[in-house]
């Protein structure tokens, strides 16, 4: 059985002037799709495309137009306040803008506590315990528990977000373009950790992203999107063969590896 | 004939007790028709070199170093906006949301203490592929895309005639196909109007697609400066293996030993 799966999902949003009278935009449209325990799926597509909406709409951030989204088989509509929270637990975000998604008047090891105060039943000796496990975990020492925000680095920041995620050990992890902010030399070592975290404890996850250099080398399979619906779907060996114009437009952007001038080579 | 912008010896502290180093003897060189990368990593000191290189960096910074334009020394201050002109990351943030695009373009003109010139605004325009710019002249910034503002700020910069451009990470923010775009837009200005550019990055992917020299910094000192084919094929320094590693491992690729 998948772990998470979306159904016809449609998802508009209303815009109301005070003048204007309101305006419809469809972000998502007529989408569905599966993904299983421990499977590493990347959604693929430009601004605007609509997928940090269908990533939201996965982990019950929003409520779909129409259409469903079924956790293990059942509907999101349908769940009980208790499967509901468990359900919470078991599908996390993480972010673009670290900075944004923290509040900087708490602690590391405050913010990273947080979804457990709601979701588990911990005392605050275990929490603590627990924070110092996810800290290392991310690989950060424990002692930045006491630091707050603004001392830290984006990238060191991004991963107490990795961590906050990880906290109520959930099986899926959605990553919302969350190491975009970061420059390239972090956004693989925090790729890495990620890939890391994943052998050891078999999450599945989603990687929301437009750079397509990030998807061979960190998902098994990518779903491209393009004006809000689902246009092509490869193995992520076989980037080569994506044919929609949306996915091509997205290869033909990807940057070179080698500068074109070869001037300044030793023979 | 080759116009340069010669930075020499550009030093950066911050004030107080125990004053700190962001920046050491910095020189490098910009030419006109040519595009000088200046890369590193985050907080390396290359945006605040480009901010002290135009008498902008922070009133709580000592600055010390000189500028000199095709050989004579010049106080950075005049560059800016005359010789120099400048976009930066989040092109959004360098509009006024209450004024229109022809606004911009006007308050241009005044500060080069030119009349309006519609005709000459709607060229620019074109130059940057803002197409119908007719339309283009009367929008506000809200309504236009991260990418059609990029190039909004690369023909303010052209209508002010300055030979030289600072770009501190221009596609950082854009998506994939927008920042391609882009690229190939300051490429062209390069190639056809002689433009001298200065590319801060932090992606070597861009560095790749458009600079001619690579200069990298680390902890605020130069460490490896070259053609970028030597930089990718052959870098020295262990910032830059570490940066071209990270940059190529993106591609499945690995650094030659």
């Amino acid at each position: 059985m998948s772990l998470i799966s979306a159904r016809n999902l449609t998802h508009r949003y209303v815009s109301r002037s005070l003048l204007g009278g309101t305006r419809q935009r469809t972000a998502v449209s007529d989408i569905s799709l599966e993904i299983g325990q421990g499977e590493t799926v990347a959604l693929l597509g430009r601004s605007g495309c609509g997928k940090s909406t269908l990533a939201r709409l996965l982990c019950g951030l929003e409520t779909p137009t129409a259409g469903e989204v079924l956790f293990e088989g059942r509907s999101l509509r349908s769940l009980t306040a208790r499967e509901r929270q468990g359900m919470r637990r078991a599908v996390q975000m993480v972010f673009q803008d670290s900075p944004e998604a923290t509040n900087p008047r708490l602690t590391v090891g405050r913010i990273i506590a947080e979804p457990l105060r709601h979701l588990a039943p911990l005392t605050g000796a275990e929490r603590r315990d627990r924070v110092a496990t996810l800290l290392a975990q991310v690989e950060l020492p424990v002692a930045m528990a006491d630091a707050r925000p603004g001392q830290l680095s984006g990238g060191q920041l991004q991963r107490v977000c990795i961590a906050r995620a990880l906290a109520p050990s959930p099986r899926l992890l959605i990553l919302d373009e969350a190491v975009s902010n970061l420059d390239l030399h972090l956004q693989a070592v925090t790729l890495d950790l990620i890939a890391r975290i994943r052998e050891a404890t078999g999450i599945a996850c989603l990687f929301v992203t437009h750079d397509l250099r990030l998807v061979e080398r960190f998902a098994a399979r990518v779903l491209v999107m393009a004006e809000g619906r689902l246009v092509e779907e490869a193995a992520s060996g076989r980037l080569s063969a994506l044919a929609h114009p949306a996915s091509r437009a997205l290869r033909e952007a990807i940057l070179p590896p080698y500068p074109r001038s070869i001037s300044g080579i030793p023979a | 004939m080759t116009r340069t912008l010669h930075i020499a010896n550009l030093s950066v502290s911050t004030g107080g007790r125990e004053p700190t180093q962001i920046l050491s003897g910095l020189d490098v060189t910009v030419a006109s028709g040519r595009v000088l990368a200046l890369v590193g990593a985050s907080g390396s000191g290359k945006s605040t070199a480009c901010a002290a290189a135009l008498g902008i960096a922070a009133g709580n910074l000592n600055v010390s170093g000189q500028v000199y334009l095709d050989g004579t020394p010049v106080a950075p201050a005049s560059l800016r906006g005359r010789r120099v002109a400048s976009i930066l990351q989040n092109p959004r943030s360098g509009f006024n949301p209450l004024r229109s695009m022809r606004d911009h373009l006007r308050e241009t003109m005044v500060a080069l203490e030119k009349d309006w010139d519609e005709a000459a605004a709607r060229e620019v325009l074109e130059d940057v592929g803002l197409e119908d710019p007719a339309r283009i002249l009367d929008l506000h910034a809200f309504e236009m895309s991260g990418g059609m503002l990029q190039r909004m700020a690369i023909a303010i910069a052209l209508l002010s005639r300055a030979e030289f451009l600072f770009a501190d990470e221009p596609t950082t923010d854009l998506d994939l196909v927008v920042q391609a775009r882009i690229l190939d837009l300051l490429a062209e200005m390069r190639d056809r109007r002689g433009l001298g550019l200065l590319l801060i990055t932090h992606d070597m992917g861009v560095v790749a697609r458009l600079a001619d020299e690579v200069a990298v910094l680390d902890a605020g000192r130069l460490v490896e400066q070259g053609p970028v084919g030597q930089i990718f094929h052959a870098p020295r320094h262990p910032v830059t293996r570490m940066l071209i590693s990270a940059h190529l491992a993106l591609y499945g690729l690995e650094l030659s030993a």
